[in-house]
């Protein structure tokens, strides 16, 4: 097993994410809001397809040294699962479902007959033999054969499911009797399970997103560009929350000298265009690589390294806006009555900033990180397409637009590394975005009121 | 009032010399001469000459901050921190790496620039407002909930596709408009004209939840009821009472940005070849020329600071409660 410096970050965050879970279970404060949360259909049915994603980050996350080939490339469990997809390259594009390469080329046929036409795909539709008429009817029943085998799967999920419910929940309570919160969790992952198993079905026999350039399967671009997401915008954020919590809280506890120390700090940073300084960051972690060239020996591990840094520098540019929310709240709490009296009973400042100010501006911090998140998946684009983002080897969204943006001019038109990156990317957004105003309104004191 | 504009303005200088040494301490002091040299001229097989060569060439070739072996005001003078960084606060940009005069470039290019953001800020301030007074004036009922959706939905679209998708549906498909490409005059406005539509669609989504959260914080008031009490409809209401008061925050949030429109919008210039500043930083990044760079940092900086100055003004101008002190 090799671990990466973004792996180790990823299980350091799931693990001290579930230590503040578990503190936090009985606490009666959190009961509210989080009851809220439960309440929402929208809220839950986007946290299952957050889950989901997260889900496969974490199986790209777990990386080894395969024992068995002859090559030494580092591969996830991930890639591991999807041997089919990661090795089942063609010659160049071909469109979706399609049996045939994009381009024509020579053909040599047995009897040495020389003709100019489009290529049989190596591994595409390779079970047909008479495409023209087969094809449409073979996707037909491939496609019904799959998302039936995959509701198959649901069925017996969900009884297990019911089964374990019943068994664990107290005597006396029926087997069917489940909460919409409960229904609707179980609506949207059986969808999910059905359609991911129809595409895994799919995709051993045909290209669901056709391939590109090089002749990669699409989907498998796509698959795994989900860590690539998913660690920049939960990476950053823990890049960004010592920052801003621990300056804007002294800047708005202290006042004086310290606050007007910290707030030049982040008007100085604020005021440098970000994108710039990403640049300039960048540069320097290019010449950092080629100076130290043995270090950097594994493509994977080179890649690894940029993410990471791209992730720190995207932190420190974006911890301002949470500081300064901080600060501002901190101002209004320190002239609070509970802090007053807290001061006046003599408990120490370092004590009141730990136990009264700090666990009263969470709500903010937690508002803030759901709904950067989001942002810095968006952001990871536009910075590939300058040339700034993730190493251009790396899987991404913005890498698979970057390349597929070229192609838009050629005539049929390469559509589908744009389609893949535009769905994969706008499921993993729409779900964040709609889950992020569901946490908003559960923990904002401003709109619960209503 | 003078007072506190001077004063503010001194609190600008601090915050122009701390991004000047920070500019100097990344280009300089992280990556020195020598590695930047290294870039250009290639990674492998440099020898020592070619990039001594290259610094001299460039004016790299001097000591970072103090040139001991110069005579007496030329210890500092003579100095990569005097000759590179000192010069931005005149602006004084210099000369690029590829031998440009960047100063000029920056006074010809950032017309173009102007001429797409500007448009692009005003036309989407419209539009935004307006959807958002609809969605509030329409409260609780079917128009604001598929608003409110379409919001979320358009807000969850990368911008890239936005350009992508409508340069190839508008230019290549319909063919109402070049697909990129620039020219002076008003004949640059059929080139302006889907970039800048683009632009405000694909900000709309975000704008629109926005301003729709502020008036309806601004509905909740307690004027407002009495408004409603008076007899006013709600429309009535909304325009003559809501929305010249919600205007006060708006505007001065837009006031920040007015200066930074000189900068032009990175990936709308390069996608539809508009000569602007963006494309020129754009450009920069990928060519790897510093000395532009360097230039882009210092100027974005000033221009930022000059909108916090512009900001700071106008509340004391529209909001007669705001202190001076």
């Amino acid at each position: 097993m090799v671990v990466l410096w973004t792996d180790a970050l990823i299980y350091l965050l799931l693990i001290s994410v579930l230590l503040v879970a578990l503190s936090l279970r009985n606490k009666e404060h959190m009961q509210r809001p989080l009851r809220k949360i439960s309440q929402s259909k929208i809220g839950i049915a986007s946290l299952v397809i957050l889950l989901f994603f997260v889900g496969i980050g974490l199986l790209d996350s777990i990386h080894f040294k395969p024992s068995d080939t002859k090559n030494t490339e580092i591969i996830s469990v991930l890639d591991y699962w999807a041997t089919n997809l990661r090795e089942h390259n063609e010659k160049t594009y071909s469109a979706p479902f399609s049996t045939h390469l994009y381009s024509k080329e020579i053909i040599v046929s047995p009897d040495g007959a020389v003709h100019w036409d489009y290529q049989r795909l190596d591994f595409g539709g390779r079970h047909i033999y008479l495409p023209e008429h087969q094809l449409l009817p073979d996707i037909a029943k491939k496609v019904a054969f799959g998302l039936v085998q995959g509701i198959v799967i649901d069925c017996f999920l969900i009884v297990v499911f019911l089964i374990m419910r019943y068994k664990l929940s107290k005597k006396g309570s029926s087997l069917f009797s489940l909460s919409t919160r409960t229904k609707t969790a179980l609506v949207v992952s059986a969808v999910i399970i059905a359609v991911a198993y129809c595409l895994i079905y799919l995709s051993s026999f045909y290209h669901v997103f056709g391939t590109d350039k090089v002749g990669e399967d699409v989907f498998y671009q796509a698959i795994k560009s989900i860590r690539t997401g998913l660690v920049l915008g939960t990476l950053t954020t823990l890049v960004m929350l010592p920052l801003a919590i621990i300056f804007g809280i002294l800047a708005g506890f202290f006042g004086g000298w310290v606050d007007d120390v910290i707030q030049y700090i982040y008007t100085t940073l604020n005021a440098i265009p970000g994108v710039l300084l990403i640049a300039a960051s960048i540069l320097m972690v290019q010449v950092y690589m080629a100076g130290h060239e043995q270090a950097f020996t594994s493509i994977i591990v080179r890649a690894d390294t940029r993410l990471l840094f791209l992730c720190l520098i995207l932190g420190v540019t974006n911890w301002t806006g949470l500081c300064r929310l901080l600060r501002a709240e901190t101002l209004k709490l320190r002239e609070m009555e509970y802090v007053q009296a807290a001061r006046a009973l003599g408990v120490k400042q370092g004590m009141i900033l730990f136990r009264h100010i700090l666990p009263n501006v969470m709500h903010i911090v937690l508002i803030s990180v759901v709904l950067d998140f989001s942002s810095l998946v968006l952001a990871e684009a536009v910075l590939s397409y300058i040339n700034i983002g993730v190493d251009p080897t790396t899987y991404s969204w913005g890498n698979m637009i970057n390349g597929a943006r070229l192609e838009m001019a050629r005539e049929p038109i390469v559509w589908w590394s744009l389609s893949a990156a535009f769905l994969f990317m706008f499921t993993l957004v729409l779900a964040a975005n709609l889950f992020a105003d569901t946490v908003q309104d559960a923990f904002d004191p401003r709109r619960s009121a209503e | 009032m003078i007072q506190y504009i001077i004063r503010r303005f001194l609190y600008a200088i601090p915050l122009l010399i701390g991004v000047n040494i920070l500019t100097f301490v990344l280009f300089f002091v992280v990556n020195s001469p020598d590695d930047m040299a290294r870039m250009q001229l290639g990674q492998k097989r440099v020898t020592e000459q070619s990039i001594n060569n290259w610094k001299q060439q460039h004016g790299y070739n001097l000591p970072l901050l103090w040139n001991a072996e110069a005579q007496d005001q030329e210890k500092v003078t003579q100095t990569i921190f005097y000759q590179k960084s000192v010069g931005l606060f005149l602006f004084r940009f210099g000369v690029s790496d590829s031998g440009r005069n960047i100063g000029a470039d920056i006074q010809e290019r950032m017309w173009p620039s102007l001429a797409l953001a500007l448009p692009t800020l005003v036309l989407g301030l419209i539009v935004d407002i307006s959807l958002a007074l609809m969605m509030v004036l329409y409260r609780n009922s079917y128009i604001e909930r598929t608003g409110l959706v379409l919001c979320v939905v358009l807000l969850s679209i990368s911008s890239l596709f936005y350009i992508i998708g409508g340069q190839f549906i508008f230019a290549k498909v319909l063919k109402w408009v070049p697909i990129s490409g620039y020219d002076d005059g008003f004949s640059a406005i059929k080139f302006l004209l889907l970039p800048i539509i683009i632009g405000v669609f694909s900000g709309s989504g975000s704008g629109v939840r926005w301003y729709r959260t502020l008036f309806l914080e601004e509905v909740e008031k307690d004027y407002v009821r009495t408004a409603r009490a008076k007899g006013l409809t709600e429309t009535q209401a909304l325009f003559k009472h809501v929305l010249p008061n919600a205007l006060i925050p708006i505007l001065t949030g837009v006031v920040v940005i007015l200066p930074l429109l000189f900068m032009g919008s990175l990936i709308m210039e390069s996608f539809f070849s508009i000569p602007g500043l963006g494309s020129y930083t754009l450009d920069a990044i990928n060519s790897q020329d510093f000395a532009i760079v360097r230039s882009m940092v210092f100027l974005g900086s000033v221009l930022y600071v000059f909108g916090l100055l512009l900001t700071d003004i106008s509340y004391t101008w529209v909001d007669p409660r705001v202190r001076l002190s």
